[in-house]
């Protein structure tokens, strides 16, 4: 599969989740990618539930070098999150530390009945125990570090994916 | 020359003064602390990123709401607080400030909230631990003698955006005893540096700094014509405790002229905000009715007080 065809993974995450979701399923979007994609997610599956955003920001472990999030991008939980079946929603796994900072976050929410992952495209190179539940593509070998990874949304709201020599 | 706030990146090493603070960091201040309201709605009011850290409140001049403020925002950035309370402290036994910041120092506090009533102790701080090549630690000033009130200029800064929006459009009155208020030099410092084309002091010539003009302000000695169409009007507190001399003929005098009422208060624009930074006293520098009234947004500023602290230090931490 052309990792650049966004859309096309996108359709893919689709079908596989399909069968999964109820309509009280809740989707929460990481900023930025997962947000958009939370948004595609959330109409093509007809989810009834608004999806929430969350920024990491706060969680983050690295948070005294990456500093603060600012007003552009704020965690937005539209739902009770006690009790709710939810589903993360995030553009490129790769450590696993923004899962795990998005989960503490959502926990001070509340306590849901259930939490799973799903993802565009898994880079490999995990450092936390965390596997997503629905993924479109998973990288046959890990990306390296010095490689970067992001979804991009165009003013007509394609998705693509691109890769970064950082 | 050295700015004793920056550090050598140009990011925020202490908040001591609003006076030659960049705009830009002003704003990232105000704009940081927007998502730290909705903080207070979660199941969970604690964010974890100054898990770990010691803040230090030194009161050498008493204040409530202040400390409080402080306080609360440092927990729920869940960083551990210490409130010395100086009064029976080691200062009433003859230690230096500095020898007691070097002792705290020893404790590995990680940040200081300072309120003193001697103007540019938390720069003597500040400086002393420039010295001692310590820029892992941070200051804050929560108020100085006559001098600086930097994180209530800035919430009332945050509590003006909030309402009114855009800083460059703005007539702002400010109201009182400007002579003894840091509050007031801190918010002039402001609202020049966001741009407010039309800043009025409005009190007692026995009350206005001599030469105020020169900071940008226009000054008038009719409260009526002081607030005539005005958008923002900001109460400042008689402070009684700072009078020396005959400054004023009596409280009930000062409110006849310079307490805002109802009719006072039709001289603002219909829109207009009412402000105080608190504590107030009702009867002298204002009257019930407005203060409990529809155009108040006095505990609004307290609540903001909360998210722009919590900005304050979580930027200082990072």
């Amino acid at each position: 599969m052309n990792l650049t065809d966004a859309e096309s993974l996108c359709a893919a995450l689709i079908e596989q989740m399909r069968p999964h979701v109820t309509p009280d399923t809740a989707l929460v979007g990481i900023h930025t990618g997962g947000v958009w994609l939370a948004e595609r997610l959330h109409r093509a599956l007809g989810l009834s539930v608004p999806p929430g955003a969350i920024d990491v920001s706060w969680y983050r472990d690295d948070y005294g070098s990456k500093g603060l999030p600012g007003k552009a991008r704020k965690t937005e939980i539209p739902f009770h999150v006690e009790g709710a079946n939810i589903i993360i929603v995030d553009d490129v796994l790769y450590t696993g530390r923004t899962t795990r900072a998005a989960i503490n976050e959502l926990f001070d929410f509340g306590r849901p009945a259930r939490v799973d992952l799903a993802v565009l495209v898994d880079r490999g190179g995990r450092e936390l125990p965390i596997a997503p539940r629905y993924c479109a593509c998973t990288l046959p070998t890990p990306l390296p570090p010095s490689q970067r990874l992001e979804l991009e949304c165009g003013a007509d709201g394609k998705l693509s994916l691109r890769q970064i020599d950082a | 020359m050295r700015n004793p706030q920056l550090d050598k990146n140009g990011g925020l090493q202490h908040l001591l003064t609003l006076d030659g603070l960049p705009r830009e960091i002003l704003v990232e201040i105000l704009d940081n602390a927007a998502p730290f309201t909705e903080v207070a709605e979660r199941e969970v009011k604690k964010l974890p990123l100054l898990r770990g850290k010691s803040i230090f409140n030194l009161f050498f001049e008493n204040s409530t709401r202040t400390r409080t403020t402080f306080e609360i925002a440092a927990k729920r950035l869940s960083a551990d607080v210490v409130n010395l309370n100086v009064s029976t402290s080691s200062t009433a036994k003859g230690e230096s400030l500095l020898d007691t910041i070097d002792n705290l120092c020893a404790m590995q506090a990680d940040m200081f909230v300072v309120r003193h009533a001697a103007s540019g102790a938390p720069f003597l701080i500040a400086r002393h631990l420039y010295e001692q090549g310590r820029d892992d630690i941070h200051v804050i000033n929560a108020g100085d003698g006559r001098h600086a009130h930097p994180t209530q200029g800035l919430l009332d800064m945050y509590t003006i955006r909030h309402y009114k929006g855009d800083f460059t459009k703005l007539s702002v009155a400010i109201v009182g005893d400007v002579l003894h208020s840091r509050v007031a030099r801190s918010q002039i410092c402001a609202l020049v540096t966001l741009g407010v084309p039309e800043i009025r002091v409005i009190g007692p010539k026995t009350l206005l700094p001599t030469e105020i003009e020169k900071m940008g302000v226009r000054v008038f000695h009719d409260m009526r014509e002081g607030l005539r169409d005005v958008d923002v009007i900001m109460m400042l507190r008689l402070q009684n405790e700072r009078m020396n001399g005959a400054l004023l003929p009596t409280p009930q005098e000062f409110y006849k002229v310079w307490g805002l009422t109802g009719e006072k208060l039709e001289y603002a624009r219909p829109d207009a905000i009412v402000m105080h930074p608190g504590p107030m006293n009702r009867g002298v520098e204002i009257d019930s009715a407005v203060a409990d009234g529809a155009q108040a947004v006095i505990l609004p500023q307290v609540t903001f007080g909360i998210a722009v602290r919590m900005a304050v230090m979580s930027m200082l931490a990072s």
